[in-house]
């Protein structure tokens, strides 16, 4: 309850972010507000988490769609498996999100064991190499995961305590809840000494190992928080879709987020969030005119990188921060006269 | 509390470290000295474990270390500062700090509570006092002067609350009088903090003025060992380092 004293602020904006989304879902009488926040709850998850890597630590990882996709994946082939379904009955739905997550959290140990070790473009290149070993095991393994045609036959989602997933609102209402859910851990990570950590390490990995950190391991604790939100993020997607692709788990899905993070800024929280949105709605606003989508997003993600030079948030942000550093640096001159 | 036995460390074909051995007692104030490519950094390096030497003993407390990882060695409580300052660029002052004080209580890895906890913020604001630097706590590390990032990088040393504190070159790329005041600095945390101290000095004003025991290296041996008068007086380190005059120069 020490947590929730300590992160008071961060609760309550929490709750009243969960209040606007829940407000706008149900108040608004058409499928497609709660149609686009919940593919954003799915997204942002994965760009919020893999900024945990690439902002907070300065970890870039090219192959963090994988932990999505297996997220999705072991949701959804649970529900399918009569056997699971019949055993837990109301159950099944949780058990399964929990499933979910602590899968990927152990796959993520493993592969993250191995890649953490390495820093910056062997980094990237190891997490790319994994993502697409299991890109191909998802393609490949047709009798399970149904090859490159995804999960068929829908998910199904037994009601429990009174939540019907097949309804369009209570499936929106408990995304929404789990996705804030997942926000607000993120948010305490990064806001706790252990976020602290992760930027003295994007600073100065050997200075940080110098004052007694264990780089590896903090490393590897970073990693593996941010694949189970990520795998977080594929269940919500697997239960909008009501399946799982293969194309969750290819590497234009780890490059997506990455254009979110940088589009967004990757030194504020919400940064890729922000991403998310920005180019979700310009996608779908792009998709109106043109089929040619692809190069109106390289444009405006040309001009941000070579125009900002940075996403708009961190923009906002250096921009404040100078001027915050340029005025106690002249309150100290002349509190020195 | 630090005593190196024979210890040798060799790059390829150059020997870096050759058959050292060095004592620096519990609470004392000590200067390493020599020329470009000595082997003093080397030195540092080896005993924080940055390097492994190719044999010989690095005795903590009569504890060999040899073989430590960096991280361990840190935590049985040898703490260092580098030549160029290595701090935090986009940490402020205050944060960078208060992070050290929390690795040095072992809250590097607390996921669940918020940052800084009271007794570490309470911890960072000592250190900031010790060194002087409340005028700059907000401050970014990128943001402050050269002199406040090497006092700083001294304060992350000083957050793990070292029995043995290493310090390479602490007045590296200073102007004179800056020098004077960072010494002074330097010997008031010894006096204040109690711990063996070893620093790495050119400036043989500097040295001469404030270290108790001053070890001369030469390629990679040690040359001399003694108080500030021996060094002066000794016509090996005259002839290899101070120049073949006698140092009339240096200020008794």
């Amino acid at each position: 309850m020490s947590l929730f004293r300590e992160f008071r602020r961060d609760v309550l904006l929490a709750l009243g972010a969960l209040a606007v989304l829940l407000a706008i879902g149900f108040g608004v009488d058409s499928a497609w507000p709660r149609d686009f926040l919940t593919s954003i709850f799915a997204i942002g998850l994965l760009a919020m988490s893999l900024n945990l890597l690439i902002g907070y630590t300065g970890l870039v990882s090219f192959g963090h769609a994988a932990f999505f996709a297996l997220g999705g994946y072991i949701f959804g082939l649970l529900l399918q498996w009569g056997d699971f379904t019949a055993t837990l009955g109301q159950g099944s739905v949780p058990v399964a999100l929990l499933a979910a997550v602590a899968g990927t959290a152990l796959y993520a140990l493993v592969i993250g064991a191995i890649c953490v070790r390495l820093t910056e473009i062997y980094f990237a290149f190891l997490t790319l190499a994994f993502q697409m070993f299991l890109y191909s095991v998802i393609l490949s393994w047709v009798a399970l995961t149904g090859g490159d045609q995804g999960l068929m036959g829908g998910i199904p989602r037994p009601v429990f305590l009174g939540v019907d997933l097949a309804d369009p609102y209570h499936r929106y209402a408990f995304c929404a809840v789990i996705f804030v859910i997942c926000m607000l851990i993120m948010r305490i990570v990064t806001e706790s000494p252990f976020g602290y950590t992760l930027r003295m390490i994007r600073d100065n990995a050997q200075r940080a190992a110098f004052l007694g950190v264990n780089v590896t391991r903090v490393k590897l604790i970073c990693f593996v928080v941010s694949s189970s939100i990520a795998g977080v993020g594929g269940v919500i997607l697997a239960l909008f879709t009501s399946g799982a692709y293969p194309e969750w788990a290819f590497w234009a899905q780890s490059g997506e987020a990455i254009f979110m993070i940088m589009l967004g800024g990757l030194n504020v929280f919400l940064g890729p969030l922000l991403g998310a949105v920005a180019l979700r709605i310009l996608n779908d606003v792009v998709q109106m005119y043109t089929s040619h989508t692809e190069i109106v997003i390289g444009l405006v993600i040309l001009f941000v990188v070579l125009g900002l030079r940075r996403g708009v948030l961190d923009f906002a942000k250096d921009w404040w921060v100078e001027r915050q550093q340029a005025k106690l640096a002249a309150e100290n001159r002349e509190s020195q006269q | 509390m630090l005593r190196l036995e024979n210890v040798v460390k060799s790059f390829g074909g150059v020997v870096a470290t050759n058959d050292v051995s060095l004592n620096f007692p519990t609470d004392s104030l000590s200067a390493v000295i020599g020329p470009n490519g000595a082997g003093k950094t080397t030195l540092f390096n080896l005993i924080t474990g940055h390097l492994v030497p190719d044999s010989g003993r690095i005795l903590l407390a009569d504890e060999d270390i040899v073989g430590m990882a960096p991280a361990g060695i840190v935590r049985k409580g040898i703490g260092r500062a580098f030549q160029v300052a290595s701090i935090f660029p986009t940490l402020t002052v205050e944060q960078s700090l208060m992070a050290a004080v929390a690795s040095h209580v072992h809250m590097s890895e607390s996921l669940l509570t918020a940052f800084p906890p009271r007794s570490v913020r309470e911890r960072a604001g000592e250190l900031i006092d010790l060194l002087g630097m409340a005028p700059v706590a907000r401050l970014l590390c990128s943001n402050i002067s050269h002199g406040d990032q090497k006092l700083l990088d001294i304060g992350l040393a000083l957050a793990l609350e070292p029995r043995v504190l290493l310090l390479d070159e602490p007045t590296a790329g200073m102007g004179p009088e800056e020098r004077w005041q960072m010494i002074g600095t330097v010997r008031r945390l010894w006096e204040q903090g109690r711990m063996t101290l070893i620093f790495i000095e050119h400036d043989m004003d500097i040295v001469f003025e404030v270290a108790e025991t001053i070890h001369v290296l030469r390629y990679g041996s040690v040359l001399a060992t003694g108080s500030a008068d021996d060094i002066r007086n000794n016509p090996e380190v005259i002839e290899a380092y101070l120049g073949t005059e006698t140092p009339e120069e240096v200020p008794a």
